[in-house]
């Protein structure tokens, strides 16, 4: 294996990375085109021959979202293998690789930034780091990130990319589903607007918490979404499963989320949406 | 009743069918037999005392589902009076897998909520083998609300494999249902204490366990997933369930470790699926104390403390 086939089977390991060679070639995986890196990062890691939306890291995400000059927060809090889980790899092998793989700072990164100008807190799933899994880091910087709207008094947003809970931390992991979904009611009691963006993929238990209990909740076209993976489902079932089940159009079709956004038309659509939820045209304290 | 026993329990099982046989033949009254009954009977109690008291976390994660275990609505009716099971989520359907609704528990009234798995076939099915539906999360929680407005404390009972992982549930936003009950549960502004009574399966058991107090009887797990689940994903392989239980440490002494249950329930010896009339007892004797001091915390206090237990979640390091 050449090295560039090497990117080209694997395109997470150079999309990742901060010194992307330019005019790397990078395959898409909705219509198989080779396309051009340079090209694609224009169109914000969106194939412009099929339009399918290719998985981006958390770093990219933050740059194709925000305004320049966004800050990272939080970035201190670090796993520990509490229970000394070991399956085929120990957890601790486990977060060194991911470490070195997706960047220090667990599966979640926040970010206080500007989105054309509006500020908000933000938290961004990083599905490269052990499958974006929520364990004890995780949830606690979806916390900080809901606590540090709250103080600035404005909006959060999450954006998600996980297969859910991370097994590694067994029951503390299952809790932070409830530790973040209790945080929401304190937005609802500040009317601090809460906004999900769900991207490929946003399963199990991260999906069953807090991505589904933003005010607003769009998703990326095409991104896998739901509570229990398509293959449990199918064995359960036995039955085939439906065209397109579990993808953004499936669930917006069936009145589970507000709206589908492309990526290139995110940024335009977060502004105005956050403008309505902080104008208060009727105030209620009179 | 024929009981099943698991593999482990067997040595058991023969004992107390050799016991049984004596006492037949001992009809005749030689004291010999009499003497060997008593003998027998010694040992068998020290063997159960052995199995169930070392038992592997693996064997612990079978007798949370074991079949002759003791259900929500098996309890029911030795520890409430006056239960009324409220129907339907006012929406969609009735979830056969969560059965829900007011009841006296002493001199209280409470708002009862548990999954339910089924018996025989024809219940199972009814019951969807205790996993429940997004329409079984909406029904819990209508009845948390309805709780909430008549200041009826609410206990929930937990056993269930899981949400049910179908396409129905999917289109019908089982995400969203089971997110929702963990939202509003954190606020609800009555007592909520939840008891996992058999096996608490992952997101599916949390939709009905947040809450004031969380407590577990003896030999029961709470999981992030099953340990078949996670041996098939880890593992790659189902049959290192047994490897995948001892990694994922989800029994009461293991929880009890990590400070996440309050209270241990205690069972007979032989576990609650031999003597649901003592299980019953044993819950109840921990059960009421502890509603009564929760009915003994002003509002603010109860939910202040609720959000900080929630808050407290998790185990991690900061790095400088
Ligand atoms: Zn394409």
């Amino acid at each position: 294996m050449n090295w560039l086939t090497r990117l080209i089977e694997s395109p997470r390991a150079i999309l990742s990375s901060n010194d992307t060679p330019e005019g790397i070639w990078i395959k898409c995986n909705g219509c198989n085109e080779t396309l051009y890196n340079k090209e694609l990062m224009r169109s914000a890691m969106v194939c412009p021959r099929c339009d399918q939306h290719l998985r981006i890291s958390a770093a990219e995400r933050a740059g194709f979202l925000f305004d320049e000059g966004f800050e990272q927060r939080d970035t201190e809090l670090r796993s520990v293998d509490v229970l000394n889980f070991k399956d085929l790899k120990r957890y601790k092998d486990r977060l060194k690789e991911a470490d070195k793989k997706a960047g220090e700072g667990d599966s979640v990164r926040n970010y206080l930034a500007h989105i054309q100008g509006t500020l908000i807190s933000a938290s961004i799933f990083e599905f490269a780091y052990m499958g974006g899994s929520m364990g004890s880091v995780a949830g606690e910087k979806i916390v900080l990130g809901m606590e540090r709207a709250l103080r600035r008094q404005c909006p959060y947003l999450l954006v998600c990319a996980s297969g859910g809970a991370r097994m590694q931390e067994s029951m503390l992991s299952l809790m932070q589903m409830a530790k973040t979904s209790a945080m929401v009611n304190q937005l609802h009691e500040h009317k601090i607007p809460f906004v999900c963006l769900l991207t490929d993929p946003t399963m199990g238990g991260v999906s069953a918490s807090v991505a589904w209990l933003g005010d607003v909740i769009i998703a990326e076209p095409g991104a896998l979404i739901g509570f229990a993976g398509p293959r449990v489902i199918q064995e359960t079932v036995g039955s085939k499963l439906p065209e397109g089940f579990q993808r953004a159009e499936f669930l917006l079709e069936h009145g589970l989320i507000d709206a589908v956004v492309d990526r290139r038309e995110q940024r335009a659509y977060l502004h105005t949406l956050l403008g309505h939820l902080t104008a208060f045209s009727y105030k209620q304290h009179h | 009743m024929a009981f099943t026993y698991l593999e482990f329990e067997r040595p058991i099982a023969e004992l107390s069918e050799k016991i049984e046989e004596l006492s037949r033949m001992g009809s005749n009254n030689t004291i010999d037999i009499a003497e060997e009954v008593e003998k027998l009977s010694k040992k068998r109690d020290r063997l159960i005392e052995q199995i169930y008291r070392n038992a592997t976390r693996h064997q612990i994660s079978q007798l949370s589902r074991h079949p002759d275990r003791p259900y929500f609505m098996d309890y029911i009716p030795l520890l409430f009076d006056d239960f009324q099971e409220l129907h339907g989520d006012r929406a969609f359907a009735d979830d056969g897998a969560i059965v829900g609704g007011p009841a006296r528990f002493g001199e209280h009234t409470v708002m009862i909520v548990g999954q339910q798995k089924g018996r025989d076939t024809k219940e199972k099915l009814k019951r969807n083998f205790g996993m429940a539906r997004p329409e079984g999360y909406r029904k819990a929680l209508r009845l948390f609300h309805m709780a909430e407005r008549f200041g009826m404390p609410v206990m929930t009972f937990i056993d269930t494999a899981g949400a049910w992982p179908g396409i129905d549930a999917e289109e019908h936003g089982q995400s969203e249902a089971i997110a929702r009950n963990l939202m509003e549960l954190a606020v609800l502004k009555v007592p909520v204490m939840c008891t996992v009574i058999g096996e608490g399966g992952s997101g599916g058991a949390l939709a009905l366990g947040v809450g004031d107090r969380l407590f577990m009887q003896e030999f029961t797990t709470y999981s992030v997933i099953s340990p078949e689940g996670c041996a098939a994903i880890l593992w790659r392989d189902r049959a290192y369930a047994e490897q995948a239980a001892e990694a994922l440490k989800s029994t009461v002494k293991d929880l009890q470790e990590l400070q996440l249950i309050d209270t241990v329930i205690p069972e007979p010896k032989q576990g609650a699926h031999r003597d649901l009339e003592t299980a019953a007892t044993m819950m109840k004797a921990v059960l009421h104390p502890a509603l009564e001091e929760l009915l003994e915390m002003p509002l603010p206090t109860l939910l202040e403390q609720r959000q900080q237990r929630l808050r407290n979640i998790g185990v991690f390091q900061q790095h400088s």
